[in-house]
């Protein structure tokens, strides 16, 4: 692998990202699989960079997950689409930061069209006129909040207390990256790094200290892609996906994945024990599962939040062999404790798959 | 004596300027390489015979008389208008009036870099169809980036060419019998090795293609798979899986190799600068218009203005030849 020729390809995929004052919106799907990602992230950006992030409790979904489960139409879509930026102009805001992957693929797409047909435009704001009797200005910037981290991972490296680097030998920890679909393949131009070699994530644990590992099968599915999974009888492709990527990434040995995309990490996590349990096949070291980050919690890790205020112990894969390499202490006691320290109790122990 | 000034000192430059100069046309040949011969002078054989390349060279050198003026590293930097001639001036500081014009600049390989699934410059194994070219010429073995002899070779057809994400939709007409041609080079250097080509439709249009189409199968069991790649990866040994459909078989399919061939078509030339200044038409697909694509395909909207070779379009060394004596003769009875 020449990491010159990638560095070639990274500098022709670099694109804007705003500094400051963002809009910002939440996904469907996040807030149950992976709790406490989001919080994570404004508090990154509120108490950490001092950035000014709004949040407006009237938002929506963006559609996007019934729009490409073919549930509703584009005009829908455009519509719910155009009240969300409703919201952000009533805010002052033009910088809008969605959570969501396919809802940053489908904001980009909406604006695409909206330039190429703006007679869709037109239509979208008569349509969310008539329903809702709003208006709206387009977003000066849409970065998706994986971008926001990229473009401050260094000011977080800066800050951090730990580092993606054992901290017994002092070699890097060595990572596996994976992007949602809808992130550049798209439109490449919009995803830092571009579709075939993104370097979003890559960027970031570069910055973090650790070594991206590329695997052959880096590019295909993480096992959600809406129809696998939405459509119960298609489960059989999701998990078959997210195996070839095990078996793919497995013989080098990676410490951890990281992703940028709801979907993903939950398949990647969940999946590892579901095949434990199916096949009995483990893919990380003696026995337990290979941890599975959202970028906002391997930059909570990276400085210094306590891993359950993180809501790792949420995760099916444990990610204490992580810690331990990483040094971040943690304690087992609190791991099952609620805010208000109520006990959550315990999770049923798997079968195979080894967890702490 | 009339003048002609001839830019590009590829194929079609110097059997054109050989023929005009036959003709007792004054010609000044300009090339920005340090040498006349283009491409000619990368590549080793030629189909459909495996004749030397440096063989047809020297046959189009020895047209190259000392009245021709000769003048390489240099390129046209303006280019005017004034009545029936033309001022024009080199990169080097030379400066001359020309009665008539032939733009021969050719083409330029398609830059493989822009297939980005393909790894092209980022996996230590793929190479294109001019760098294997350029081995085989050197009289080099070809080897893996470690040194090995590879075992298993994969063929990529239409690479930029016929391929909307590129923005090239024209067959690059040379491409799939340069891949057989090589695929039986592969194959004659090591017997052992498998080569498999992956192929959208095989375009063996000219005399004797099929012929060597059928010897690559039969006499050399190179793996034609009618499948265009999806991706290629490389796995931790270096080697290179692909991805692709066998459309014949309409199932997937999923290969390792040691070593991927791509092969890069024909875009325009990026010395075709002079149609700005001489206001000059292009396709859509950026190569050169004619004037009239049966009757006067040498002549351009431009009186005076003559094209040959593979600025006008793909073609093979055989046409392009052909086109040049054609333009000669064109420019020959313009200047009557």
């Amino acid at each position: 692998m020449k990491i010159e020729g990638k560095k070639r390809l990274w500098q022709d995929y670099q694109k804007e990202i705003a500094t400051d004052n963002y809009f910002y919106a939440r996904s469907c799907i996040r807030q149950n699989f992976f709790p406490a990602s989001e919080k994570t992230f404004l508090r990154v950006m509120r108490e950490e960079l001092n950035k000014d992030v709004y949040e407006d409790p009237r938002h929506t979904t963006c559609s996007g997950i019934v729009y490409h489960s073919d549930l509703v139409t584009m005009d829908t879509t455009m519509t719910v689409i155009a009240r969300q930026f409703s919201l952000m102009t009533e805010s002052g805001r033009k910088n809008y930061v969605p959570s969501c992957i396919t809802s940053f693929g489908l904001y980009t797409e909406v604006l695409e069209m909206w330039e190429h047909f703006p007679e869709l435009e037109t239509k979208a704001r008569e349509m969310l006129w008539k329903a809702t009797g709003r208006e709206f200005e387009k977003p000066e910037n849409v970065a998706h909040a994986s971008d926001i981290i990229y473009k401050f991972r260094n000011e977080i490296a800066s800050r951090g207390k730990f580092r993606l680097v054992n901290h017994r030998t002092g070699q890097p920890l060595r990572g596996v990256e994976h992007i949602g679909c809808h992130y550049s393949k798209m439109f490449p131009h919009k995803g830092v790094g571009g579709a075939e070699y993104p370097y979003v994530l890559v960027g970031m644990i570069e910055a973090f200290g650790g070594e991206v590992v590329d695997y052959p099968e880096r590019r295909h599915c993480c096992g959600f892609g809406f129809r696998q999974y939405v459509v119960k009888a298609n489960r059989g492709f999701s998990i078959s996906s997210s195996r070839k990527k095990f078996e793919s990434m497995a013989p080098y040995k990676p410490d951890f994945i990281l992703t940028n995309c709801p979907g993903c990490p939950y398949f990647l996590d969940r999946w590892q024990y579901a095949i434990s349990e199916m096949e009995g096949v483990t893919y990380g070291e003696n026995g337990y599962g290979i941890p599975v980050l959202t970028y906002e919690e391997l930059a909570g890790l990276v400085l210094g939040y306590d891993p359950w205020d993180l809501g790792l112990q949420t995760h099916q894969v444990s990610v204490e062999p992580l810690l331990e390499k990483m040094g971040i202490p943690y304690n087992p006691a609190t791991k099952y404790l609620g805010a208000q320290g109520q006990d959550l109790g315990r999770p049923e122990k798997p079968s195979v798959l080894k967890v702490y | 004596m009339k003048h002609v000034v001839v830019i590009g000192g590829g194929v079609a430059g110097m059997e054109a300027s050989a023929k005009l100069s036959e003709m007792g046309v004054a010609v000044s040949i300009v090339e920005k390489a340090d040498k006349l011969g283009g491409k000619l002078n990368r590549w080793d054989r030629l189909f459909p015979n495996s004749r030397p390349a440096s063989d047809l060279l020297a046959k189009l050198q020895s047209g190259m008389g000392k009245d021709i003026r000769k003048y390489v590293n240099a390129e046209v930097s303006s280019v005017r208008q004034s009545l029936k001639q033309f001022d024009i001036a080199l990169s080097n500081g030379e400066d001359f009036k020309a009665d008539a014009i032939l733009i021969s600049t050719g083409f330029d390989v398609f830059d493989a870099h822009r297939k980005e699934e393909y790894g092209y410059g980022i996996y230590d194994n793929v190479i294109t169809s001019a760098d294997l070219e350029k081995t085989f010429r050197k009289g080099e073995t070809l080897k893996t980036a470690s040194g090995k002899k590879p075992q298993r070779v994969g063929i990529i057809h239409c690479v930029g060419s016929r391929d909307e994400k590129a923005g090239n939709n024209y067959c690059s007409k040379v491409c799939c019998i340069t891949a057989v041609k090589q695929a039986i080079e592969i194959k004659e250097q090591n017997p052992e090795a498998e080569v498999f080509c992956f192929y959208m439709d095989l375009r063996m249009y000219d005399r004797h293609f099929e012929t060597i189409y059928k010897e690559a199968q039969v006499k050399h069991g190179i793996q034609f798979i009618r499948g265009r790649l999806s991706e290629a990866f490389e796995n931790a040994d270096g080697s290179v899986m692909l991805k692709a459909e066998d459309t014949l078989l309409g199932k997937p399919l999923k290969i390792n190799v040691d070593m991927v061939v791509l092969m890069a078509g024909m875009v325009p030339s990026s010395g075709n600068r002079v149609k700005e200044q001489l206001n000059l038409t292009v396709a859509e697909d950026g190569f050169f218009n004619v004037a009239d694509a049966h009757y006067e395909s040498s002549g351009t909207n431009v009186p005076g203005v003559f094209v040959a070779g593979a600025c006008t379009g793909p073609k093979t060394m055989e046409n392009t030849i052909n086109e040049a004596r054609s333009a000669a003769l064109a420019i020959k009875e313009y200047l009557r």
